[in-house]
């Protein structure tokens, strides 16, 4: 009963900042404050939604971001998983290619869509690689730092029990590594989706929520442009979401955080 | 005893360790000769060599001089003939406890079911048969070293090396744990070795207490305990035997020099036969 209890309050908390702001929004709007041309009111961007949703394809458009940040991120965590456990795995490798990996990783994601579009395009491949690739980095890098921080006196305990190479990665490295993996997957996860709104911006051609917001910049239709960043916002809020209720459930073994 | 064969024979283990470009000697010319089914106790001060010797021993040490044979086997490594058992329960955190026990089962050659007849079968022995299916965040260290104990013994090792096993636990738990560890030994009659900083327990449990002193580790003297089990703490016998092994580890004995042995005693075993029967 009382963590149901505690569980509203935070709710109710988590809940009062943003809807003081919609309170400011509503209120600045109606009193004149701010032009609506410029931050339209609470309703014409609800009407401009449901305009949107029934008259034309909203769901389409959300769907397609979907799919893309779907199949990038898969592409990208799957690809960095394994890319990662081959250099954890082989202490060459990992020398070798380390280094020049953290070197890579500075490069602002941003700063590939040039080369990607000239190598890919501008279409569905090019934004799934751009995806995939913001998807990849942080997976490879907490999938690594997790393996090779397997602790030695487990390693010493399949030693004593004789475990052969698979062993020692199925039974130590790969479970050792999972809240590292997940944190990287969490991340992978997030960047996928701001990636995938980057691809619609820089990438702009076929359906997408990104491209809603540019053709509301286009028409100067600012509501359009406040439906499509509403929707953003949930999306990855619901991702985020999604991401801890699932590396709560791969990691239940744990003991549980008091936090 | 001296008619049973050795079992496993230490024959002048030196074992050295370069620290910030200096040699530190672990272990000088240390010799020990066990029985089958006997229970040693190996006791000193901390920087003694007393868990270098066990993990020469168990095989995860390399790099002494000197032999060290199980069942008349040089020692080269691991083995699932010996078994292991360390300070901290060592469990892996993602398996529950019946699947940590498992692991000691995992390079065994038995089916699946009699995996599960084993494993049910020491979770009973040490009392963890309601916890199989528990986290071993939700164990208490007692319990926790239990499982770490079961892991140990599923296999049915041969030597069974134990590293100050029960140094982390308060005294009630420890007292407990030293009495079920003495009652699975004379059950099981595994050969063990364990090493400790507690006297009382190194007399407890032990056939012969090995008294080690450091700088270099060596053995000072082997005591043998002539006491009936399970052992009265509290008997004045239990007392003398203890306030010798005291009096060894200070020092106020008479110790000769660490020597070698000279090659001739060294025992000479035939192979037995069983040896082979009982790798893999």
């Amino acid at each position: 009963m009382a963590q149901t209890t505690s569980r509203a309050v935070r709710i109710r908390r988590g809940m009062t900042l943003p809807l003081l702001l919609l309170v400011l929004w509503e209120v600045s709007n109606r009193t004149g404050l701010v032009d609506p041309r410029f931050l339209p009111s609470l309703e014409s961007v609800a009407l401009t939604a449901k305009r949107e949703l029934l008259g034309n394809d909203l769901i389409f458009d959300l769907l397609s971001s979907l799919a893309r940040n779907l199949g990038g991120f898969l592409v990208g965590a799957v690809l960095g998983i394994a890319f990662a456990t081959v250099l954890a795995m082989s202490p060459l490798a990992g020398r070798l290619v380390m280094p020049t990996f953290n070197g890579f990783k500075q490069i602002s994601l941003l700063a590939w869509i040039p080369l990607i579009s000239v190598w890919f395009g501008f279409g569905e491949q090019a934004k799934i690689v751009f995806v995939a690739l913001a998807c990849f980095i942080p997976v490879v890098l907490n999938t690594y730092d997790g393996m090779r921080e397997a602790p030695k006196d487990l390693l010493e305990v399949g030693q004593a029990l004789q475990f052969n190479a698979r062993q020692r990665f199925l039974r130590i490295y790969l479970p050792s590594a999972t809240p590292a993996i997940a944190t990287g997957i969490h991340l992978g996860l997030i960047y996928s989706w701001l990636a995938t709104v980057g691809a619609e911006y820089f990438l702009a051609v076929g359906p997408g929520i990104g491209g809603l917001v540019i053709a509301g910049r286009e028409r100067f239709d600012m509501a359009m442009v406040m439906v499509g960043v509403v929707i953003l916002g949930l999306v990855g809020f619901s991702l985020n979401r999604l991401a801890a209720v699932l590396e709560s459930h791969l990691l239940r073994w744990r003991p549980p955080r008091t936090a | 005893m001296m008619s049973k064969p050795a079992h496993l024979a230490i024959h002048n283990v030196t074992r050295q360790f370069s620290v910030d470009s200096r040699t530190v000697t672990a272990l000088q010319y240390v010799s020990l000769t066990v029985a089958e089914g006997e229970f040693i106790t190996i006791v000193g001060a901390s920087g003694c060599g007393k868990s270098t010797l066990l993990r020469l021993g168990a095989g995860l040490d390399a790099g002494h001089e000197g032999e060290i044979r199980h069942r008349g086997d040089v020692v080269q490594g691991p083995s699932l003939d010996r078994g292991i058992v360390f300070q901290e329960p060592r469990l892996f955190p993602w398996l529950t406890v019946e699947r940590n026990i498992a692991l000691g089962l995992e390079n065994a050659t038995v089916s699946k079911a009699e995996k599960k007849r084993l494993v049910d079968e020491h979770l009973e022995l040490v009392g963890l048969a309601g916890f199989a299916k528990a986290y071993p965040h939700r164990l208490s260290g007692g319990m926790a070293q239990r499982a770490g104990i079961a892991r140990g013994l599923v296999n049915r090792p041969d030597v069974l090396f134990l590293d100050e096993p029960f140094g982390a636990l308060d005294a009630i738990t420890k007292a407990h744990l030293q009495g079920e560890l003495q009652s699975i030994w004379a059950k099981e009659k595994i050969t063990m070795i364990l090493v400790t900083h507690d006297v009382d327990e190194a007399v407890f449990l032990g056939d012969r207490v090995v008294v080690m002193s450091p700088r270099p580790g060596r053995i000072r003297e082997i005591v043998q305990v002539n006491l009936p089990r399970p052992r009265d703490r509290t008997s004045s016998t239990f007392g003398d035997v203890r306030a010798r092994v005291l009096q060894s580890l200070n020092g106020t004995a008479h110790v000769r020099d660490p020597q070698p042995v000279p090659t001739e005693t060294k025992s000479v075993l035939p192979r037995p036969a069983h040896a082979i029967a009982a790798v893999g």
